[in-house]
């Protein structure tokens, strides 16, 4: 069956030879022209003069419109209408687009950008979490998720600890930036767009133009990355591109230059988790109750299931009988934070895990026992603070054979004596567990749409709504097609997502994407096969239970007929052999406000074991070893779900450890390419680095039984963080806790092992 | 009228007065729609436009991986260029390193794959197999390396595919020896045409390998009327050793200089092994590193600490003067208008050379501190420092302070320790978005403290660069 191989990514052989083409590669028209946004200079205020003369006389400038010029709808917000693509007069961050040149090359565009002569009347802009705070600038009041009375059992708790944590944001840098491109056609417009999302652009571009959806077909083949970065950041282009196209009537193209991108587009949510727990003294959890300070940036973009993601993962793994999670959703002048894998999750897991290390610290236990006494377990402790039953657990068994295989006791006792003969390098070592809600929270975006025919030569021609942004997906949806064709992998032809095909999709998001397309993928196959099946029946005069597809062909009693032959002779009988597929994510029912329900069709499991050295001169650090064990229940395709993982680590260590944003007090992005922001280079990988997949199946009726894995491994980069924790501790016998904020940067670790050791510098 | 002649996959191209600061990049996307090279970061940090350039050198071909989003046009006279697409064979059949990102999957959204591919196959030319140190100029967001590095090595155990040409002969067909005038470009061939020429052209933007002159372009978007391209004077890439020590050319790469430095100073090959990455240590030279004047360079501090001179020259006038009066000031260097960096001459009389580099990524970052330490210890004396930083000021700078609290003292913890405060009379760093000014400071102190660790009890106190546990 050609599910369940390890069979290379579609386009592999494309990616080597430098043929696959993503969108900036597309050959337009001659004549297209090329676009850029002239961006505000200022973090808040209103513009009082725009001065464009001179954008408008340089050279290879066609056009440059701004918001007055704009026919239709000015937005580009994925949810509540608040993004102008060009600002009206008020400005909400720095590096908000004002205006849109159109000129004849890329580089003339960008040129004439930095030409405009504007006039601000400046307000002070809110750029802290503290700023926000104290001017309560909320996106929507404080939303609360709360079991047991949290404050009571906090104060009848044997022990207590209290903390703060902050935790950075993260620029997806996916290699390739956004891009767009529009052609006119005689009725309505072409988008082609490095998107996850294909279907809003549909959108946001129709009601930019003023067109019905079916007058925009959006194209995407694949993106060069997008990590939740191209759920709604590619609005922006793709309706530029369409709004110059119309005023011009030239088809158009646009990409952000790598610093625009950065300036420009929302990151990951950086917050700050203030904790408090109660627990026995063998480290049992009694209580916790977390504060998010989560800042959402200036518009509102994906910000509230972001944060509601995060609460719905403060407890990770862990049974947490009274806790209280509060959750501030910060407004800030600063770029609108978005989707990042994870979506939110991965803030939220940071704190428990974090409330997991301190408790270990304060009782002076090893904290993968702190962690094993509060895993879930049996009834009443299987059930989340939202309602819904853990009904899998395997996070215990996993964690047990990953501490065996990872020898993760010896080694650390070894690490913990070797510390003390070597005055500068330290190790630290820890192991950290993943416990992922797979579905999306808005409970309709559950379903998808795939659409497949089946040519009379026998190839087979798959659609489906998903997009490929690298994790393999058309392999996987393709996989499932052959497999119920009995066909190999090759016969399926594999094209690119179109808003045409496929219609009304949701975006490619929430490690969704094969087990929703993969399973519309598999009903239309089978409708189109049950068709064959019936043809043949009649034709050989065989019952259908006699019929069946192998990889040797169609079984037809005792006989074996071609697939070719057996499409051929359906053909010449007049059978359908074309299919739309259906599938909505079943058992899933969720309320927001009130925080209870199943809003997850199951949980992915995994854990990790890192082991890091830090350089106690400088804070410098190294992974010297990680050991992984996950859980993508009966793997579709073992080969790509172990790249999810080891790409998912690293991205989740970078983030953890390296990737820092910086701005400056003027809410400038001071990191703003990849000289000044530091995402994993080859030699950050882990030293040693061992994965391993967690063999069985998913209880849920899944797509062959496997699990979703896009996001669940990115959060196993949390031991990196946590060894490194560990490694500090080690610093002096005695000492506060090692209270390290993340990106734990050199810096923060220097500053963290001073207030460990005492030392002032 | 001037033109530009080089090989692009092994065919002659010829361009009439091209546009002297069009980007390789974007002549092969917008030119030859030869879009299988990327433009990831147009700035020479992230490697998806990675390409091999091959040069005749004497009789022999150095092949060098280069980034195409900061080389410009004028930089391939004489040169061979070859790109993703042109490695496989006539027939199509892949080059081992394409076959191997395909079999261990080493391509996820294949977006960094073709750099990545380019980056291999010209370490597979060469017989390279440090694998972390070719790709360390590749950024990858999917990976996590790990197949890359595995296809890595699966292709280094291949031979090289016999339809890989040998440039030489077409590219001694391009038959190039007199100085080159393009439209707003000068290519000399000889130094001292180049010499003469500059005296009456000050104004001129001179550009080694462009890695920083790359982004006034990319980034600044500035526009440079008058260009000169010197990556034909054979006699600035020179390396001369004599037993008083070496003279090094101006336009000698940093790949040249760290491999001289690997049979001196360990210590400053393993620190230039950290500058950049693989494409940027190709393309950048010494010249470059210090003429540009910045104050976070990473080879002036070394060559200060050294003793380095330097010798500037404006046409037939030549004139010396230690390296680290070279730096006046913030973005102001002692150097007369028509006037150039010929060399640099280090002299013989390091024993225990140190340099230590931080930042916030270990490969291809730029130094928030950049401290060497040049410390002669007779008898447990220590009998003379040189101590230069980067990072710490607005240029280049000795740590006098520091050097008057270790000379003449006994090479011991207390002189260390009493050293310390010294560097606060040297230094009041800035705090940017690479380090605080106290982090600065502080590492710098601790640089001290490791040099005497290493020197006086040979201790470990470096981190292994990828080490196993």
């Amino acid at each position: 069956m050609a599910v369940q191989k390890a069979t290379p990514h579609d386009s592999a052989l494309l990616h080597v030879t430098g043929q696959a083409r993503y969108t900036d590669d597309i050959p337009l028209p001659r004549g297209t022209l090329h676009l850029a946004f002239g961006l505000s200079e200022t973090a808040a205020g209103t513009i009082t003069a725009m001065d464009l003369a001179e954008v408008r006389a340089a050279e290879g400038v066609v056009s440059v419109l701004t918001a007055a010029d704009l026919p239709f709808a000015n937005d580009v917000s994925p949810s509540i209408g608040d993004e102008p693509l060009l600002s009206p007069g008020e400005v909400r961050y720095l590096g908000q687009p004002l205006f849109l040149v159109i000129a004849r090359s890329h580089l003339a565009a960008r040129k004439a950008a930095r030409l405009a002569s504007i006039d601000y009347r400046e307000a002070k802009p809110i750029l802290t979490l503290d700023e926000a705070l104290k001017a309560e600038a909320f996106f929507e009041p404080p939303l609360f998720y709360r079991r047991g009375d949290a404050e009571a059992a906090l104060s009848n708790s044997a022990r207590k600890i209290e903390g703060s944590m902050e935790i950075g944001g993260q620029e997806h840098f996916y290699l390739e930036g956004q891009a767009a491109a529009a052609e006119l056609q005689e009725d309505g417009i072409v988008i082609h767009a490095s998107t996850q999302h294909p279907s809003e652009i549909q959108h946001k571009v129709a009601e930019a133009l003023g067109l019905p959806f079916a007058a925009v077909r959006v194209q995407t083949r694949r993106m060069g990355g997008g990590f939740g970065g191209k759920e709604s950041q590619g609005n922006a282009l793709a309706v530029a591109c369409a709004v110059a196209a119309r005023h011009i009537g030239r088809p158009t193209s646009m990409r952000y230059d790598r610093d625009d991108d950065f300036i420009i587009t929302g990151k990951r949510h950086d917050l700050r988790i203030r904790y408090k727990a109660g627990f026995d003294d063998d480290g049992t959890l009694q209580a916790v109750s977390f504060i998010h300070d989560i800042r959402c940036g200036w518009a509102l973009d994906l910000s509230l299931p972001v944060a509601d993601r995060a609460m719905l993962h403060a407890d990770n793994a862990y049974f947490l009988p009274n806790v209280m999670i509060t959750s501030h959703r910060l407004r800030t002048n600063t770029q609108s934070n978005t989707a990042f894998r994870g979506f939110g999750g991965p803030q939220g897991m940071v704190g428990i895990e974090r409330v997991m290390d301190h408790i270990a610290h304060e009782l002076r236990l090893d904290p993968l026992e702190v962690r094993r006494r509060n895993l879930y377990g049996a009834a009443p402790r299987n059930t989340t603070h939202y309602g819904q039953v853990v009904e899998d657990n395997i996070a215990p068994a996993l964690i047990n054979r990953l501490a065996e295989t990872s020898g993760y006791e010896a080694r650390k006792a070894a690490i913990e004596l070797s510390n003390d003969s070597n005055p500068v390098i330290k190790r630290g070592i820890a192991l950290t567990p993943v416990k992922f809600g797979i579905s999306f929270t808005l409970t309709h975006l559950n379903q998808a749409g795939a659409l497949v025919h089946v040519y009379s030569d026998g190839s087979i021609h798959l659609n489906h709504g998903g997009t490929e942004m690298g994790q393999g997906l058309n392999t996987k949806v393709g996989q499932v097609a052959a497999a119920v064709f009995g066909q190999p992998l090759e016969a399926v032809k594999i094209t690119a997502t179109d808003t045409g095909k496929v219609p009304n999709t949701s975006a490619t998001a929430a490690s969704s994407g094969s087990d929703l397309n993969g399973m519309a993928c598999k009903a239309a196959c089978e409708t189109i096969r049950d068709r064959l099946v019936e043809f043949a029946s009649q034709h050989w005069q065989q019952p259908a239970s006699a019929i069946s597809f192998t990889e040797d062909g169609v079984e037809i009693g005792s006989e074996v007929v071609a697939f070719a032959d057996l499409v051929k002779a359906a053909y010449m009988h007049r059978v359908s052999l074309s299919a739309t597929g259906f599938y909505a994510t079943p058992k899933i029912n969720w309320d927001r406000l009130k925080g209870q329900g199943r809003p997850f069709f199951y949980f992915a499991y995994g854990a990790a074991v890192t082991e890091v050295a830090i350089d106690t001169l400088t804070g410098e650090n190294r992974i010297l070893r990680t050991d992984i064990l996950h859980d993508c229940g009966t793997s579709l395709n073992p080969a790509l779900d172990i790249g999810q993982i080891e790409g998912g680590y690293v991205q989740g260590a970078g983030w953890l450890t390296m990737e820092e944003l910086v701005w400056d007090d003027k809410g400038g992005l001071r990191t703003h390419a990849p000289s000044t922001y530091k995402i994993p280079a080859a030699s950050d990988r882990p030293g040693v680095f061992n994965v391993a997949l967690w063999d069985a199946q998913n209880n849920e009726e899944t797509i062959y039984r496997s699990k979703a894995v896009g996001e669940p491994p990115l959060m196993l980069g949390i031991s990196a963080l946590m060894a490194l924790s560990h490694a500090i501790e080690q610093c002096a016998p005695e000492g506060p806790y090692p209270s390290l904020d993340a990106p734990a940067t050199p810096e923060r670790i220097l500053r963290t092992i001073a207030a460990r050791t005492g030392e002032e510098w | 009228m001037g033109e530009i002649r080089f090989l692009l996959n092994g065919l002659p191209v010829t361009l009439t007065d091209p546009q002297p600061t069009m980007t390789l990049l974007d002549w092969l996307r917008e030119e030859r729609n030869l879009c299988g090279t990327k433009e990831g970061c147009n700035e020479g940090d992230c490697g998806a436009c990675t390409v091999t350039l091959t040069s005749l050198e004497g009789d022999h071909l150095a092949h060098r991986a280069v980034n195409a989003c900061i080389l410009f046009m004028p930089q391939l006279h004489g040169r061979a260029v070859r790109t993703v697409e042109g490695i496989a064979s006539p027939e199509g059949a892949l080059h081992p390193v394409q076959q191997a990102m395909i079999d261990h999957h080493g391509s996820q959204c294949g977006f960094c794959t073709p750099g990545i591919v380019m980056s291999l196959y010209t370490a597979h030319r060469d017989g390279r197999q440090d694998h972390d140190d070719v790709l360390a100029g590749n950024l990858c967001r999917c990976t996590g390396y790990a197949p890359i590095l595995r296809a890595a090595e699966a292709a280094a155990s291949e031979p090289r595919p016999q339809w890989e040409l040998n440039e030489a002969e077409a590219l001694v067909a391009l038959d190039i020896t007199e100085d080159t005038i393009l439209n707003g470009a000068f290519i000399p061939s000889s130094l001292d045409s180049f010499a003469s020429w500059y005296a009456e052209h000050s104004d001129a933007t001179l550009v080694g390998g462009a890695t920083d002159v790359g982004l006034w372009v990319t980034k600044s978007l500035r526009e440079l009327p008058q260009t000169a391209f010197l990556h034909r004077l054979a006699e600035l890439q020179r390396i001369e050793t004599t037993e008083a020590g070496t003279t090094i050319g101006a336009g000698v790469s940093i790949a040249r200089l760290r491999g001289w430095a690997a049979g001196f100073y360990p210590d400053l090959a393993e620190l230039l092994r950290r500058y950049g990455s693989v494409q940027v240590r190709n393309a950048a030279t010494i010249g470059g590193n210090i003429a540009n004047g910045s104050p976070i360079g990473d080879a002036p501090p070394a060559l200060i600490a050294l003793g380095a001179t330097l010798t500037l020259r404006r046409g037939e006038s030549r004139r010396e003067m230690p390296l680290e009066d070279f730096f006046v000031a913030y973005g102001k260097q002692d150097r007369q208008p028509g006037e150039f960096v010929e060399s640099i001459f280090v002299p013989e009389n390091a024993q225990n050379l140190r340099c230590h580099k931080l930042s916030k990524r270990f490969d291809q970052d730029i130094s928030a501190v950049c401290g060497c330490f040049n410390i002669t210890v007779v008898e447990d004396t220590i009998t003379a420092a040189r101590v230069a930083f980067g990072g710490m000021a607005a240029t280049p700078r000795r740590a006098n302070a520091v050097e008057t609290a270790l000379v003449g003292q006994p090479f011991t913890e207390a002189t260390i320790t009493a050293a310390l405060p010294a560097f606060a009379e040297d230094f009041t760093p800035l705090s940017d978005m690479r380090a605080s000014a106290d982090y600065r400071l502080q590492c710098a102190r601790n640089m001290l403290r490791r040099t005497f660790l290493e020197i006086s009890a040979g201790t470990q106190t470096r981190l292994a660069r990828r080490g196993a546990a």
